[in-house]
């Protein structure tokens, strides 16, 4: 006898997080508690130099001044901010030249994601700048990359090495007083990832981070700046699983991608942090403020995967500034448990004949909520602006909640903007079709909600896809083939 | 130092003393006039600060101030407003003028069914068992306005329609404002209550008589028992000086059906809260409007379908055309709790911008708790179809009517569930002339 969707829905309860364990690796972690001396810390530990500390230093005393927003519709204790450690480091940095002298235990962790970097390089040409626990340890393909004038490496790397860019453009996307979370960052980021194409450069691989919270107690603040200079092309891929761990942990990351004219940036997502047990217990937080900002003809794409973290606050926007320029988004959100995900896109049109696309899909089961939240906001001088938005949602059983929240803003009267959102379950009488031609139902729920999801899978780079499915798989196993 | 803004909400605060001179103190209600008015004091007027109250402010109009007690005895002539009537039809009327009942210019009936003024059925023993069961029993603690209002209830509409009945003619109830004084601030408060099986249609317009400037709090609750069939239609046409928050509250019970139209064609700032509860299975609610705006004019509509019991229908179909800086919002809220299950709620706003200068927030939620549902919305924003017209132009007709004809198109569908003839035509006109062309017939 097949599965029926009760039976499917205790699987998915029952179901413990596979990723979850815990490598020991020598960290340096600093006590915990915020306050200027902190990131004094951070600044020096990095040997910042005074620009990039006076900078955390605005940004620290702004947070200061500012309150944490609850307009969210999300439900989570507060995280006290004096309770974590906002520097933590493998202790030695390994001089990497070749693969062995990688810390074996950061192998094995490879190892258990499946993903090892050794068959990561050999097998799907992505080169990797690994970060453990805020510090990146491994960087692969840099001499390729380098080749073509490619810069992509640890932002305190870059601080170091390419300052004047850096300077240029951080905080030109996100500001220091955007908002709660990314002045938060903006004082005590540990490190992130760099990147920038040189003008013409059409980057001949995928580039990939893969992210990791490791220590106990250490909330991680990632800062990553991708710059396309123009008529460049780069595609980047973001990666995450977390071990499982009972407090609460914190990430507050900020993402800036700035394409400069004619330029494309496509950002790709899969985020898979320890979403806490099936009684709502743990967790991270992920509270995430991710932005492009588009010049004339270029275009910004993000995709995204959201399966892990207990509560995910997260927008990926596109502020389309130059003519002619193309913002894209494409999400997959999965709840489960007690999960909470309030996920969208703003896409904010300021240049003549820019288009938008946002496609959103969100799949909620077990006592989950899963909220789509959007702004579409048309200028007044944005002449023929197009936008589409889709956003579906998918529910399965019956103490889960999806919700939509789209903004729809607009000035202008030559713009053409189309919203739908439609919510249903899988049907009845769709998995009696596939039943009859001999489809068990759990093949059948796989089959629908691969159809459902489809159209965001598709937009993923082949070598993220297959992790892809290996998410979703874990967020609702057996109900995805 | 105090801001204007608190001196009226102050002044509210104050004469609410010098109300309650007025007023049967004894009547059990006064316990609710009480209660709300603490409720105002705690809540103040929303802000922009207000997630629902986002896209209007309502900061220039409470910055001002104004009359609380306009004066009685305010003759008009039939003549003078017999064009707000709809024609042809001797129906009920409920007439205030400056907030006062209007004896003259009314028609109330307690043949068989009541319609009548609050005040009355407030007064009389034998409403008190229903006034008990039904007043302020839908409106929720937490709005401000309606709070605002329910400390400040006195007179309003009073339409109570038996089991099985239905009157023949719609009702209308009409709110004139002379400009005798200016600045004034009205709040009238109806409660319409259909009995099982029962049915009624009801005309709401709030007139200017004169360009003053009258700020209207209505509050409207609208109880649909068992089986029972309401159509409602607001009309909002009023001149520039005028602005409207209106604030209905329909509660239905099973099998019922409640359907509001809402034709928002004038008025500076307009602000509909439009809600609806379920109480139990098998509800159908139709929420339709058309919005036309031009010259600064300001419409938000605001609504919520609480989808409460399983097995309910919501249907909500919004038009906005907008032209020389007016601005429309659309605020749709549909809630479906975790038992409603095989619920089919839907949702459409669609608009088109005349010019830059315009401007539409929309903003279509859907907050579902039930994984057995059909809920979609959808919203547009853009232009008339550039094929259409064109084509239009080549068979000779002009671009003005034209653009006219395809504007009608556009708010047809929410026309056609007008039931009343006399009411669409009306509205027909309505739309012409604010398109300012004469097609020579009726669509």
């Amino acid at each position: 006898m097949a599965y029926t969707e009760e039976e499917l829905k205790k699987q998915l309860e029952t179901k413990e997080y596979e990723y979850g364990f815990y490598t020991e690796i020598d960290s340096e972690t600093f006590p915990v508690g915020l306050n200027e001396e902190v990131v004094k810390a951070i600044s020096k530990k990095k040997n910042e130099p005074k620009w990039m500390t006076d900078w955390r230093l605005d940004a620290y005393s702004t947070w200061k001044s500012m309150a944490e927003p609850n307009w969210h519709n999300l439900k989570y204790a507060k995280p006290n901010f004096q309770d974590i450690s906002y520097y933590s480091a493998p202790k030695k940095k390994p001089d990497l030249k070749s693969l062995d002298e990688v810390d074996p235990e950061l192998l094995k962790t490879f190892d258990k994601l499946g993903i090892s970097l050794d068959e990561q390089k050999k097998l799907s040409g992505v080169a990797m700048d690994v970060v453990v626990d805020s510090v990146s340890v491994a960087t692969s393909f840099k001499d390729t990359l380098e080749q073509k004038g490619i810069i992509f490496c640890s932002i305190s790397e870059a601080i170091q090495n390419h300052p004047e860019l850096v300077r240029k453009y951080i905080g030109t996307v996100v500001p220091k007083k955007d908002n709660y979370y990314a002045a938060l960052n903006s004082a005590v980021f540990s490190d992130g990832s760099f990147c920038y194409i040189p003008k013409g450069v059409k980057c001949p691989m995928e580039l990939s981070t893969y992210f990791r919270i490791n220590q106990a107690g250490t909330g991680q603040f990632e800062r990553t700046l991708v710059i396309a200079d123009k008529s460049s092309y780069v595609s980047y891929l973001e990666g995450c699983t977390a071990p499982s761990r009972d407090e609460n942990q914190l990430h507050a990351a900020v993402v800036e991608l700035i394409a400069l004219d004619d330029a494309e940036i496509k950002y790709s997502t899969v985020q898979n942090w320890f979403p806490g047990d099936k009684k709502g217990k743990g967790g991270v937080y992920n509270f995430v403020t991710k932005r492009g900002v588009c010049h004339e003809r270029s275009k910004i794409s993000w995709t995204q995967v959201e399966t892990g973290s207990a509560v995910t606050w997260k927008y990926p926007s596109c502020i389309l500034k130059g003519n002619h320029s193309i913002g894209e988004f494409y999400s997959i959100a999965v709840t489960n448990n007690f999960q909470q995900a309030d996920t969208g896109t703003k896409m904010i049109h300021i240049g003549k004949n820019t288009k938008s696309t946002i496609i959103s899909k969100g799949i909620s089961a077990g006592k989950s909520q899963n909220s789509y939240r959007g702004l579409v906001q048309i200028s007044p001088l944005a002449k023929n602006a197009r936008n589409f938005s889709q956003c579906d949602s998918l529910l399965m059983g019956n103490e889960c909640g999806a919700h939509t929240f789209p903004y729809i803003e607009v000035q202008n009267k030559t713009a053409q903007i189309e919203h739908e959102a439609t919510t249903s379950k899988i049907g009845e009488d769709q998995i009696f079709y596939c039943n009859q031609r001999g489809i068990d139902t759990e093949k059948a729920i796989a089959l629908i909600v691969n159809g459902f999801s489809k159209e965001v899978l598709n937009k993923l780079p082949m070598e993220f896809a297959v992790e892809a499915q290996k998410l979703l798989e874990i967020s609702l196993e057996g109900s995805v083939g | 130092m105090r801001s204007h803004n608190m001196n009226f909400q102050e002044k509210l605060l104050d004469s609410f003393i010098a109300f309650e001179q007025d007023i049967d103190l004894l009547n059990p209600i006064h316990k609710y006039r009480k209660d709300a008015l603490k409720r105002f004091e705690d809540l103040g007027f929303p802000s922009k600060k207000d997630e629902s109250w986002k896209y209007t402010s309502l900061k220039p109009l409470v910055q001002k101030d104004y009359n609380l007690y306009p004066k009685s005895n305010i003759h008009i002539e039939l003549k003078d407003v017999k064009k707000y009537f709809l024609n042809d039809i001797d129906s009920f009327k409920i007439v205030f003028i400056d907030g006062v009942y209007s004896p003259f210019l009314s028609k109330t009936t307690h043949d068989g069914v009541d319609i009548c003024v609050l005040s009355a059925a407030l007064s009389k023993d034998k409403y008190k068992k229903r006034i008990k069961k039904y007043f302020n029993k839908v409106v929720p603690s937490s709005e401000s306005l309606a709070s605002l209002n329910t400390s400040y209830t006195k007179e309003g509409a009073y339409v109570y329609i038996p089991e099985s009945i239905s009157p023949e003619d719609p009702v209308q109830i009409m709110h004139f404002s002379t400009g005798n004084q200016n600045s004034i601030w009205l709040q009238p408060r109806n409660l319409i209550i259909a009995d099982k099986g029962s049915k009624v249609e009801i005309i709401e317009r709030h007139q200017s008589l004169k360009d003053h400037s009258v700020v209207t709090n209505s509050l409207t609750e609208i109880y649909a028992e068992k089986n029972a069939f309401i159509d409602y239609y607001k009309i909002q046409n009023d001149l520039n000086t005028s602005c409207l928050i209106d604030n209905t509250f329909i509660s239905q019970e099973r099998d019922s059906n409640v359907s509001v139209h809402t034709f928002s064609f004038g008025g500076k700032l307009t602000r509909n809260n439009l809600n609806f509860y379920h109480k139990g299975e098998n509800i159908n609610s139709t929420l339709k409007g058309i919005t036309i705006l031009e010259e600064n004019q300001h419409v938000d509509h605001n609504t919520l379908v609480y989808h409460a019991q399983p097995n309910c229908e919501s249907h909500q179909d919004y038009k906005g055309i907008f032209s020389d800086r007016s601005v429309g919002v659309f605020n749709g809220k549909i809630i479906v709790d975790k038992i409603a299950q095989k619920t089919n709620a839907f949702q459409q706003n669609n608009n088109i911008l005349i010019d830059n200068k315009s401007k539409v927030n929309t903003k279509p939620q859907l907050e579902i708790f039930a994984d057995d549902v059909k809920c979609s919305h959808g919203c547009t924003v853009g232009q008339l179809n550039k094929e259409a017209l064109f084509y239009l132009k080549t068979r000779g007709i002009p671009e003005k009517e034209a653009k006219a004809l395809l504007t009608y198109a556009f708010a047809n569908n929410v026309l056609e569930s007008v039931k009343i003839p006399n009411l669409k035509k009306r509205i027909n006109s309505l739309i012409a002339k604010k398109l300012g062309v004469n097609l020579g017939f009726d669509l």
